[in-house]
């Protein structure tokens, strides 16, 4: 029962140091800074519906070009990672079992990413793709 | 370099008068539940459902500030989002920051930012007019 954390043959490894346990700590660092420095930009860029609904719509145009969209995508991937592993941070901290399901819950957390981020990618992209390639319309 | 200094086995725990840190430890898994429902709740209406980012206009936000509803989600998710992300960039800057004085000024930064954008949010929520021109 000894060192379940890290698996009986590791000599090195703790639930927060090498291998996923420390992988996953890494990217919710990432994955925070950034999109607290989108939250920065994005309150900013609200509160310009407090100066004209022509300045406000011109902002959000940018949001709708196509390198713009892709990096919505980027931030949602970021934004969803983030929540997934905060609730599987939760889990490890309170629940009894946390800690021994840790790696289990990664892997969890990794499949419904990307089952949210598969179809989430085509919605949000779809019509950037028709103005780009001209498929609609 | 001086050895790190640890107390006396067994010694008795000291009355800890400040809990700021365990308060901002729990504040984060207390937020991030919250967040996570009115983060991914707002980023699925925004970016995915019905056209997503492009049907986001003025006259969009008009509409949903209209309702309290909104307003409160949008409020409730600005407070705790900005905090949490604060306290989030604070850890960070004690950890890799080493330098008293470059923690000061990057602290510094970090409130300043954090104070004026919170601000800016609330007033833009209480204050919105759809009828501006």
């Amino acid at each position: 029962m000894a060192n379940t954390t890290a698996g009986a043959k590791s000599p090195v490894g703790t639930l927060y140091r090498g291998y996923d346990g420390m992988w996953s700590w890494v990217a919710h660092r990432i994955t925070g800074v950034t999109v607290f420095f989108f939250l920065l930009v994005h309150v900013t860029d609200t509160a310009l519906v407090r100066v004209s609904p022509d300045v406000y719509n011109g902002v959000i145009a940018t949001y709708k070009t196509p390198l713009v969209n892709l990096m919505e995508v980027g931030l949602v991937g970021a934004v969803l990672y983030h929540a997934l592993n905060g609730i599987r941070i939760i889990l490890i901290d309170f629940w009894s079992k946390g800690p021994r399901y840790q790696k289990g819950m990664l892997r969890g957390l990794i499949a419904i990413w990307l089952v949210v981020m598969i179809p989430g990618t085509y919605f949000m992209l779809l019509r950037t793709f028709e103005s780009l390639f001209g498929s609609a319309s | 370099m001086s050895s790190p200094t640890l107390d006396a086995p067994r010694s008795s725990r000291q009355l800890v008068r400040n809990n700021f840190e365990k308060n901002a430890w729990m504040f984060m898994r207390l937020s991030g539940i919250v967040l996570v429902v009115l983060v991914l709740g707002h980023l699925f209406i925004m970016n995915i459902l019905d056209g997503g980012v492009h049907r986001i206009n003025f006259a969009f936000v008009a509409g949903r500030w209209a309702s309290p509803f909104w307003q409160l989600w949008d409020l409730v998710m600005l407070w705790l989002a900005m905090l949490h992300g604060a306290n989030g960039l604070r850890t960070i800057i004690n950890d890799y920051a080493s330098k008293e004085g470059t923690r000061l000024t990057l602290k510094g930064l970090l409130y300043s930012a954090t104070f004026l954008t919170i601000v800016l949010g609330t007033l833009v929520i209480f204050t919105f007019d759809p009828t501006i021109s």
